[in-house]
């Protein structure tokens, strides 16, 4: 028993007490749910301290054979960016209960099942992040799909089927490739000594360059489709718009993430040559993805959809800090992973909460929210300025790092990338001035603001933003090491400042 | 050397804001006392540290706290560190004592206004901002500065948000201000990846070494954050529109400091510019151009509030303008600035009053005849007045009669064009500030009914004295033996130039004073000897059409930035849904099985679920079988 194991099971066993329940305690099956979560973010915690945050090797390693006939093991195992990925959906989770303490109810089944597919779905979350096996990795990574389709489909609004079964065939065609390719992985690695899904041991297999390309592909597209990068994008507005607010949290906040931490761990560790091959087309998608995705969220009428497209907006910055490929990028892309989850969960809890109240969550139906419900509105702000990365606020620490590392590499897809900062401004401010400011429009006069469970629930989430934009140390110690060994392990160094190379030059001559 | 309560000029009013935000209503009785003992406090600490100042020699005068490490990630490394230098603290003491008197008059001047907590929880809250962007050791630091200012703007220039012109003045003010700050950003990327550094003591020592492109391009991409800020040509247009924020609020934030943020960031930055001369050219142009731009916007405005604005404009394109003019103009870009600062605060704080006595009307054709109702708004006004359109002794006179001299000095054609531009801009200025004035004090009444004009009280109109005295006295204490300049001389200079005089001083300040006596003249003759009407004519000349339009800026910004911006994202949403997510949706109809899928989506979705599920699971069992055999 370990740390990663004793972590991932207490979702688990919550889960199992929740099916014992009867149907009908709904009240005890919500306290149960928020207890285990709690229990799960306090473990983490304490996991967190025990991290020795120098060392680049895996830690809390655990090993037992699985599938012996296979080579197939379940093995764990956490470096510092699996790390605070764990932290960050341990830390959300009992947010989102709490947060939506009243979205089960309208749905297709029991409360109960709600929150055991909640359950259920941390319990893999820890498993994709903590797996050191591709094949349990891959496991996880389709299994998460189940609870997530009956979260949207079963407790969503709207053309939550659609939505539902648009996310599944999107995620089931990236599995398949994704498959593909870990099946190529696992015959080669049969040919150079032995059959293995062990990622240390593939990390070491020789390949020619188009066998290495096609393999990258299988599993670049895979993340590309979860994160999701454009053009892959089209599923996760449908499933935001038509989701609970609490599924869109962890489906924006955390399981997106997984595209992105799989593109660290899996595609620049497993495909150094052919991550390189690809760089220039996927700093291109990045960019597109954060201009497209900025300008289609100024386009929307939409408050989910709106939250959506910004976060394939961030996702760009954060494929684009990854494939950056220096120290700042990647841990700078990191970071934003953590950060984007706490701002978007901020973002749509509040706009969860606005809707539920107003019965709509189309911008124009609000207006003056600042002068009716002003806690509410303050939220939102504040949630707005971190998503628009206000300097002082935790974004700005991760987007500016992924910038900054982008242009020592890379100066002109910077640059392009640095525009984002202007048209964030535009689709924070615009709908803020829409729904907040202006006159009380009909409709809104007598919306309630914030009760007690709500501003307990975003207070958590708007300080962590706030002592991160300050004090991002804690996490940037901890992702460092993890960041800088990926880096090298991917072959790369960091530019030197073009000073340095000019006088190194003068002293050569 | 280091001092250990820089800090607290900054966290006394970041305090009181906090305090002031989180208390709620229930600091509604108090808000404003804490709010203005903070600001108040924060310039007592203020003043001390220039004392402890004056007691260290020239080279020894800069202090520094390094308060922790903020972003640490392989090379790039960033404290959270604060320098107060010579430079620094003629802003830390401009912002807390003129950010002060404003404290202590929003008191009476919002106190019929519900939210007035919450309007003194912003004010601190731009100290506190501000005070960061002065004192910030590094670029990245004076960032966090920078967009906090922008911040504390945007809430209050949206003060009164539930007007939806002011909310739409408070968003494009933010949003002029990020094309600005992407300005900013880049430059910190530039440096970075260039120097290795990014604070202001690395990339000084590294800049000699670095190439003139490198630092060219830093220096433009440091104009373009300082345009936006200081609402300099091309990204002016914020600034008449920010007048919806209530008055204290365009006297501090909008006159005397935020706006300019970005005379410092120039000056700031002076081994930048030193080193390269087209970014230095650049900049000296901008401000010319703006100081005619803002002048002449001035002359068409009978809102009394956007004459000021447009007036603040053009004066900023003075300082601008001397810190492109290299070492010989810095110190009088900082001296233009902080008398400035008295003079335009105080005239704003006059215009609050009048506002204050008149149902806050703004019309200048709503007011005239007010001097014998208002008569210390008169009289502060007045000196205000004086000190703006530069007649000796008053501060105006010695602090932009050295910009325009040293304009002259750069020599050859760029010293005629300069010099010329700002004597020109010196002439408007005195005929559309003489316009103001008569139009509001002078002439006949041409009052609406609801109009009562009366003193304001004493709290509104000692802080008015106040800054009278400094519009007085200020120019001269400052010009006194080249004061200011020597002061500033370990910050900014260098070596010594030898300077070329093209126009002697004497001549220069003739010249001036001639050209202003005509703007004078004119402005007499047009508005003091004819009656002004209380309708604005319409049967004007295209001139005055396009300058009351703001010299077309909006129109400009609206035709070729927004519309087709509108219309680029309206057609992207299109292209989104119909040609990227229909051929995701075509290739799903393609393959037989997502077909039947989406038509089982209405009914057994589950079940066509486990099939898939079921498939994949045999489909994965049964290729690593075939594989392993």
């Amino acid at each position: 028993m370990n740390w990663l194991i004793i972590l991932g099971l207490i979702p688990l066993a919550g889960a199992f007490v929740l099916s014992a329940l009867p149907a009908a305690s709904e009240l005890l099956a919500k306290r149960i749910a928020l207890v285990t979560t709690l229990a799960v973010a306090g473990v983490a915690i304490a996991m967190a301290t025990q991290f020795q945050r120098d060392n680049v090797d895996p830690q809390f390693v655990q090993s037992y054979s699985w599938i012996p006939t296979f080579g197939i093991n379940f093995a764990v195992g956490i470096d510092g960016i699996a790390l605070v990925l764990i932290l960050l959906s341990s830390l959300l989770a009992p947010v989102v209960v709490l947060a939506g303490w009243n979205e089960a109810a309208g749905g297709r089944w029991s409360v109960k099942t709600f929150y055991i597919l909640i359950l259920i779905l941390q319990t893999m979350i820890i498993g994709v992040f903590s797996a050191s096996d591709v094949f349990l990795f891959y496991v996880f990574f389709e299994a998460m799909l189940i609870p997530v389709y009956f979260l949207i489909g079963g407790y969503g609004t709207g053309a939550r089927a659609a939505a539902a079964v648009k996310f599944l065939l999107y995620s089931l065609f990236g599995g398949l490739l994704m498959l593909a390719a870990i099946i190529g992985l696992y015959v080669l690695s049969g040919e150079q000594g032995g059959h293995t899904f062990d990622i240390a041991a593939l990390s070491n297999l020789q390949m020619s360059s188009t066998t290495e390309n096609l393999l990258f592909l299988g599993f670049f597209i895979a993340f590309a489709i979860k994160a999701p990068v454009w053009p892959f994008h089209t599923w996760l507005p449908d499933a935001a718009d038509s989701a609970a607010p609490g599924t869109s949290v962890l489906l924006l906040g955390v399981l997106d993430k997984v595209g992105t931490f799989g593109m660290i761990k899996y595609c620049l560790v497993l495909f150094p040559n052919a991550s390189k091959t690809f760089t220039p087309l996927i700093i291109t998608l990045a960019v597109i993805s954060i201009i497209y995705g900025a300008m289609l969220a100024i386009g929307q009428k939409d408050f989910k959809r709106l939250i959506a497209f910004t976060s394939i907006s961030h996702f760009g910055f954060i494929t684009l800090g990854i494939f950056a490929m220096t120290t700042q990028g990647q841990s700078g892309a990191t970071l934003y992973m953590f950060n984007h989850g706490f701002s978007t969960a901020a973002l749509f809890l509040v706009a969860g909460w606005m809707a539920a109240r107003r019965g709509s969550s189309t911008i124009s139906d609000f207006g003056g929210l600042q002068r009716v419900t002003p806690i509410m509105a303050w939220s939102f702000f504040f949630a707005g300025m971190s998503s628009l990365a206000l300097p002082g606020l935790s974004s700005f620490v991760s987007e500016f790092l992924v910038l900054v590392g982008t242009y020592t590499r890379y100066p002109v897809a910077a640059i392009i990338a640095a525009f984002g900062i202007v048209l964030a401004a535009l689709y924070i401010l615009i709908p803020i001035q829409r729904a907040l400011h202006g006159p009380t429009t009909p409709g809104n006069e007598s919306l309630s603001d914030l009760n007690l469970r709500e501003k307990i629930a975003i207070a958590p989430v708007l300080a962590v933003i706030l002592v991160l934009g300050f004090y991002p140390s804690p996490l940037l110690n901890v992702i460092n090491p993890a960041a800088q060994h990926s880096i090298s392990q991917a072959g790369f160094s960091d530019p030197l400042p073009t000073i340095e190379t000019h006088s190194t030059a003068k002293v050569g001559e | 050397m280091t001092s250990n309560s820089l800090v607290y000029l900054i966290a006394l009013p970041l305090i009181g804001s906090a305090v002031l935000l989180l208390a709620g209503r229930r600091a509604d009785r108090w808000g404003h006392v804490l709010a203005t003992l903070a600001s108040g406090s924060s310039f007592v600490v203020g003043l001390y540290q220039f004392s402890q100042m004056l007691a260290r020699s020239g080279e020894e005068r800069a202090v520094t706290q390094k308060l922790f490490s903020w972003i640490s990630v392989g090379s790039f490394k960033v404290d959270a560190a604060l320098m107060l230098d010579q430079l620094s603290i003629c802003f830390v003491l401009l912002i807390t004592g003129v950010g002060t008197l404003i404290h202590i008059y929003s008191i009476a001047y919002m106190s019929h206004d519900l939210d007035r907590r919450r309007f003194f929880a912003y004010l601190n809250l731009f100290i506190a901002a501000m005070l960061l962007l002065v004192l910030g050791d590094s670029y990245l630091n004076l960032y966090v500065g920078w967009e906090g200012v922008g911040l504390a703007s945007y809430l209050l220039i949206g003060f009164w948000n539930q007007k939806p012109t002011y909310a739409t003045a408070a968003k494009k003010a933010f949003i002029a201000n990020r094309v600005g700050d992407l300005g900013l950003s880049l430059a910190i990327m530039i440096s970075f990846a260039t120097l290795g550094t990014v604070s202001f003591s690395g990339v000084k020592e590294q800049a000699e070494h670095a190439s003139t492109g490198a630092l060219t391009a830093i220096g433009i991409m440091l104009l373009v954050a300082a345009t936006g800020k200081s609402a300099q040509f091309p990204l002016q247009a914020w600034l008449g529109d920010a007048m919806a924020g209530p008055t204290p609020v365009s006297a501090l934030i909008h006159a005397a400091t935020m706006v300019t943020a970005g005379v410092y960031l120039i000056v700031r930055s002076n081994f930048i510019f030193d080193a390269a001369p087209t970014a230095q050219l650049m900049v000296a142009i901008v401000g010319a151009i703006t100081l005619l731009f803002g002048a002449i916007i001035g002359m068409a405005k009978d809102d009394i509030k956007k004459a000021l604005a447009a007036s603040t404009m053009s004066q900023i394109g003075y300082m601008i303008l001397g810190a492109g003019l290299g070492p010989a103009g810095y110190a009088f870009a900082i001296m233009h600035l902080l008398t400035h600062g008295f003079f335009k605060a105080g005239m704003f704080l006059g215009a609050g009053s009048v506002m204050h006595g008149m149902d806050d009307e703004v019309n200048m054709r709503r007011f005239g005849g007010l001097r014998k109702f208002m008569p210390i708004t008169f009289a502060t006004f007045g000196i205000g007045y004086l000190a703006i359109i530069g007649v000796p002794p008053f501060a105006g006179f010695y602090s932009k009669d050295k910009i325009i001299e040293v304009a002259f000095n750069a020599g050859g054609v760029k010293g005629w064009i300069f010099g010329c531009t700002a004597l020109l801009g010196a002439a408007i200025t005195a005929f559309y500030m003489t316009r103001l004035v008569i139009m509001t004090f002078a002439g006949n009444k041409r009052w609406d009914a609801k109009a009562h004009p009366h003193e304001s009280p004493a709290l509104m109109w000692i802080p008015m004295v106040l800054l009278a005295v400094g519009s007085v006295a200020s120019g001269f204490i400052f010009s006194q033996g080249n004061s200011l300049r020597n002061w500033l001389a370990p910050v900014v200079e260098h070596e010594h130039e030898v300077e070329v005089e093209l126009l002697s001083p004497a001549v220069v300040s003739i010249l001036a004073l001639l050209l202003v006596a005509l703007g004078v003249g004119i402005a007499v003759m047009k508005y003091l000897r004819t009656e002004v009407l209380r309708e604005a004519p319409e049967n004007v000349s295209i001139f005055t059409k396009i300058a009351r339009r703001d010299l077309m800026q909006d129109a400009f910004n609206e035709a070729v930035f927004m519309r087709p911006g509108q219309k680029v994202t309206a057609a992207l949403v299109d292209i989104d849904k119909f040609v990227i997510d229909g051929a995701v949706r075509g290739v799903a109809r393609l393959t037989q099985g997502s077909g039947s899928a989406l038509r089982t989506t209405q009914t057994g979705y589950v079940r066509s679920y486990a099939m898939w599920i079921l498939l994949g699971a045999i489909g994965l069992v049964a290729t690593i079988w075939i594989v392993t055999l």
